[in-house]
Formats: C-alpha cells, sequence, structure tokens
C-alpha cells in the first residue's frame, strides 16, 4: 500500500501519466449509416496536465473519453498511456461520468471500495477507503445508501471511488454538468486541490468555458461532429485562480469566438 | 402552556380520549367475543358437535382477555395499542362467530354437513391434529422442494440468457415455447415418465416456480443500466465480477417479483399435483375429506393451507426487505 502524501504546494510529478493520442478517427454504426465522431484526433498530454475538452453539444469528446477509458477501441489511429497502447479498461485510468452511477446496492462506503475489492487488495486497502471518503468530506455518509445522498454528495462519492485507485489519469466527463450551480462552484475548487495534491494527468470534457479555463492548464477546443481540432492553448495562469481575473474574462471570449458565439460576447 | 396548547391542539386531548379509548375499544371487543361464547354456550345444539363447551370457554377467554387489555393499557401499553389497533376486526369477528353460531348449530338456517360451526371446525383439530400434521408437513415438503429446485433452475437460466447470446440463442426459445404452458396440462405425460408421483410432483412445481423467475431474472440482467458496466470495468472488475457485482444485485428487484409470482403458481401446481397424484398432503387431504362429506375437516384443511400460503409468501418480503434494504417504495404485502 502505498500512502497518500499530501502536498498542496507542489504537484507530485511522478504520480501522473502521459498520454497520447495518434490520428484517432472513430464511427458509429446507425441503421446502416456510419456516423463519424471523430476524425484524425492528435493531442499529447504531458504528466500531470491538466487538459480541459471544450466543444459544441454532441461533437464526439465523450467518444474520445471512452477510447481514453479503453471501454472502446478506436476505428483507425492509436492511444497510448505512458508509451503503453491502450487496449482495455484499466484502473490507473479511472473515469467520473456526468451521472454518479453509484451502485444503488451498495452503501458509500462499499461503492469507494469497489476498486480495491476487484483487485483484490481490499483487506490492505480498507484505511485508505476510509481515508479517500474523508477527503471528500462525506466519512458520516459511510454507511449510507445513495438514495439517501444529494446530488452533489453522489457526485464526490463518484469522485472518492475514482480517486480510491490512486489513478494517473483522471478522466472527468462533464462531472459537474447536473449539479446546482453553488456546488458546482465549490466542487470546482476541490478538484482543483485534489490534482493539485496528487498530482494525476486530469482530462475534462465540459460545456462550460469558465469551468475549463478556471481548471485546466491546457484547453482544446473542437469542432462540430466530426470532431477535429481547432484550437489548442494553455491556460498560463497560477493557482488557486480568481474567478474575476481579468486575463480569464479575455480567454474566455477568446473561446467563446473559436466555438462560434463571438456575436453574442 | 397555552401557547403549547394552541400550537398542539390535539395532543394532550388526544392522549386523554386514547386511554378511555382503549379501554372503550376493548370492552367492546370483549363483549362481541363474550356473545360468542353465550350464543355457543347457552343454547342446545341441533347436531351432534363434541367440542361445543370447550369452543364457548375459549372464545369466552379470548373475550375477557380483550377486556382485561384494554383496561390495563396503563400498565401494559402495547397490549392496549394491540387492542385499539385490532378492535373493530375484533368486533366484526366476534359478530360474525355468534351470527355462524346460530345459523349453522342452533337455527338450522345453514345445511349440514356442508356448513359446520365454529366447534365442528375446532373438532377436527383436537381429534385430527396428528394426521392433520403429516398431510401439512407433506404439502409443506412438496412446496418447498419443489420452489427451490425450480426458482435455483430458473435464475441459473434467466441469468445466462440475460449475459450470453449463445445461451439466449438456445434456451430463450425453448423457455418462450414450453414456459407459457400450464405445467398442469403435463400431467398425463409426467406421471408416467418419473419413477414415483412424488418425483413427477417435484417436477410439476418446479416447472409451475421456474418459469417466472427465469423471464423475470432474465429481463432485469438484460436492462441493468450499461453505464453501471462501464462503471465496474473502468473500476477493474473482470467479467465473472460483472455478473456477481452489477448484473446480479441490479436484478435482485426483478428477481423477487418472479419468486413472488412463482410462489403462486406452485401452490397451484402443488393442489394439482396432490388432487391427482400424490397420496398425502393438505390437498389429497381435502379431496379425501369430501368423499366422506366430512366439511369440516375440508374447512379445517382449507385454513391451514391459507397459512400455509400466506405464510411462505410473507418469509418470501421478509427475505426481500432484507436484501433490498436499499430500495425505495418497496411493494408491500
Amino acid at each position: 500500500m502505498v500512502a497518500v502524501e499530501l502536498r498542496p504546494e507542489q504537484p507530485a510529478a511522478s504520480a501522473g501519466a502521459s498520454l497520447d493520442i495518434e490520428n484517432v478517427s472513430h464511427a458509429f454504426d446507425l441503421d446502416g449509416s456510419v456516423l463519424r465522431v471523430l476524425d484524425s484526433v492528435s493531442l499529447n498530454v504531458e504528466p500531470g496536465e491538466f487538459v480541459a475538452l471544450l466543444g459544441p453539444s454532441g461533437c464526439g469528446k465523450s467518444t474520445l473519453l471512452r477510447l481514453i477509458a479503453g471501454l472502446e477501441p478506436p476505428r483507425a489511429g492509436q492511444l497510448r498511456e505512458n508509451g503503453q497502447p491502450i487496449t482495455g479498461p484499466h484502473p490507473s485510468r479511472v473515469v467520473v461520468f456526468q451521472d454518479p452511477t453509484l451502485f444503488p446496492w451498495r452503501t458509500v462506503w462499499n461503492n469507494v471500495a469497489l476498486g480495491p475489492e476487484a483487485q483484490g487488495s481490499l483487506k490492505q486497502q480498507r484505511e485508505r477507503v476510509d481515508a479517500t471518503i474523508d477527503l471528500v468530506g462525506l466519512s458520516q455518509f459511510a454507511k449510507a445508501y445513495p438514495h439517501q445522498l444529494s446530488g452533489g454528495m453522489a457526485q464526490r462519492v463518484a469522485l472518492a471511488r475514482a480517486l480510491v485507485n490512486d489513478p494517473e489519469i483522471l478522466i472527468l466527463d462533464e462531472p459537474l454538468g447536473k449539479l446546482d450551480s453553488l456546488t458546482r462552484l465549490t466542487m470546482q475548487s476541490e478538484i482543483v486541490s485534489l490534482w493539485r495534491s496528487k498530482g494525476f494527468t486530469s482530462i475534462l470534457v465540459t460545456h462550460d468555458v469558465e469551468e475549463a479555463l478556471f481548471l485546466a492548464t491546457r484547453v482544446v477546443i473542437f469542432s462540430e461532429r466530426p470532431a477535429r481540432i481547432k484550437a489548442d492553448f494553455r491556460v498560463d495562469l497560477p493557482y488557486p485562480r480568481h474567478r474575476g481575473d481579468p486575463r480569464l474574462a479575455e480567454l474566455r471570449r477568446e473561446s467563446l469566438a473559436l466555438l462560434g458565439l463571438a456575436a453574442s460576447w | 402552556m397555552s401557547d403549547v396548547t394552541a400550537l398542539h391542539p390535539g395532543d394532550t386531548g388526544l392522549s386523554v380520549a386514547t386511554g378511555r379509548t382503549e379501554a372503550l375499544t376493548g370492552i367492546a371487543a370483549g363483549l362481541a367475543w363474550l356473545l360468542a361464547a353465550v350464543a355457543a354456550a347457552a343454547f342446545d345444539d341441533l347436531g351432534d358437535w363434541l367440542e361445543t363447551q370447550n369452543y364457548a370457554i375459549g372464545v369466552g377467554v379470548f373475550g375477557l382477555s380483550f377486556i382485561v387489555l384494554g383496561l390495563t393499557g396503563r400498565w401494559f401499553p402495547r397490549g392496549a395499542a394491540w387492542v385499539t389497533r385490532a378492535g373493530p376486526w375484533l368486533i366484526a369477528l366476534g359478530l360474525v362467530l355468534t351470527l355462524w353460531q346460530l345459523a349453522a348449530a342452533k337455527l338450522g338456517w345453514l345445511p349440514q354437513p356442508f356448513f359446520p360451526p365454529p366447534q365442528g371446525i375446532l373438532e377436527v383439530y383436537t381429534f385430527e391434529y396428528e394426521e392433520l400434521a403429516s398431510h401439512f408437513l407433506a404439502s409443506f415438503r412438496l412446496l418447498a422442494v419443489g420452489f427451490v429446485i425450480g426458482t435455483i433452475a430458473g435464475f441459473l437460466v434467466g441469468v445466462s440468457i440475460g449475459w450470453s447470446h449463445k445461451a439466449g440463442y438456445w434456451v430463450h426459445p425453448v423457455l418462450r415455447f414450453i414456459g407459457p404452458l400450464p405445467a398442469t396440462s403435463l400431467l398425463p405425460i409426467v406421471f408416467f415418465a418419473f419413477p414415483s408421483s412424488w418425483s413427477a410432483s417435484i417436477f410439476l412445481i418446479a416447472l409451475a416456480a421456474g418459469f417466472p423467475v427465469a423471464v423475470l431474472t432474465w429481463s432485469g440482467v438484460a436492462n441493468v443500466n450499461t453505464a453501471y458496466y462501464d462503471v465496474a470495468r473502468t473500476l477493474g472488475v473482470k467479467p465473472l465480477g460483472l455478473i456477481f457485482k452489477v448484473a446480479i444485485p441490479a436484478a435482485l428487484p426483478n428477481v423477487f417479483i418472479g419468486l413472488f409470482m412463482a410462489l403462486g403458481a406452485a401452490f397451484s401446481a402443488l393442489m394439482v399435483a396432490e388432487l391427482v397424484g400424490v397420496k398425502a398432503g393438505i390437498g389429497f387431504y381435502i379431496q379425501w375429506s369430501q368423499g366422506w362429506a366430512s366439511y369440516a375437516n375440508v374447512y379445517a384443511a382449507l385454513i391451514l393451507l391459507a397459512l400455509l400460503c400466506s405464510g411462505s409468501i410473507t418469509l418470501l418480503f421478509r427475505i426481500r426487505d432484507r436484501l433490498l434494504s436499499w430500495q425505495k417504495g418497496l411493494v408491500k404485502w
């Protein structure tokens, strides 16, 4: 068991993995016709980076996340984690989905414990499960069932369930999309501090330009389907960031322009 | 103080009234049952029933105890609460017993031996309890063995066709073709295909119970939200784990609906098996008693049968409430 060491100031550079996406194309068969969703996407993510993927609704960003998670193989191209080809799901790449998707028949504790349980290491990791539930502030709810939790609490459990595996790449598929705006802001800050303390690589899909700019070190903007990379820029601001920062407002205007919404701003 | 009563106007008034309500309900229920006792004891029976006196004493003791429970609420609140809650039912039962007694045993309104008075049924229990018990146990054994075999088989079939396309390809058509067939229609084949009528009956009950469990388990497994599998797979759960940690728990609510339906089907199959094949069991006893025109025995056996069926369903729902405590809004029994 690896002890969780919290180093809030400097990211633990070793914890994250690099991710290489090379010429990846993907398509779905829909009643005989082929729906192309990704068109030769290439992206190299450094260890410990926080990359936000922005794009119009239904452009294929979430599909890209499924490929990174290894839930599906791409039609063409290759994905590599630390240089190793991605062939299937692995607990080093965990996904937090838009819906918390907690198993309703498991308590909070047992939901978080599923990863270690599947690895056969739950006996050694019990304290780690406790610590991770504590980390997301839900130790009082360890024995509660999912239907007793609010939306924000459920999403925190989903986050803990991912983090307990000590992922090298944390894949966030619009994890805050369904939360109320206050919970959303709180959890944005929580995600930033978790990422900074643990140092994993983060890939976030979001619709929310502000969220992307507030969280990420790098923002990638996709075109309409089939998704192609339209822009890729760094957010050169130190953490913790300020929502009122004029530089953020400037980046926001540029991003919205790239998304085709320049007229409204 | 006046503020408090203004906010909760019912509170104090209600608790005083409850004490009186308990007493009144207890007395009313007790009087109804004493009336039933008097109706039995005060007049001569038209027929020849042996337990009239014991019946009257028993019913009278119940009546007195309801009165005592109603009056001692201050010291035994749980007993009084029970009397208050059950009160209307107890009163109604007491009146029905009285009416039944008069109509069947005293006034001759009900034709005998088809509608025996309550002491006639009591007589069956006191004189034939050994025989009744052996038939009850025979039925229980048949039901339990058949139900367990059938539901385990149905569950395994349901999981396998819900999970594996190959199993679905081969088993599903068979299930669709044979499953809806009433198990009892196979009677003529089953009783010569099996070495004993007992094993044939087990087969019939298992078949009847297995079908609903198989169908509902299958649909439960097939309809599991695929996002659960995605999450479990990214957490490193292997295919076998996906069945045991995701598919089966997610399908359990459906499985229990199947088990509930299976119990009903198993009761029917049990009765048919006992009426036609096995020479033991409540169903057999009922038919045999009817042949002798001992209708009191028929009623006594029917009451036992109702207890067996109702008790089985209660047990099933208890188990379900245990296993599915994570679920909201369960079906009530």
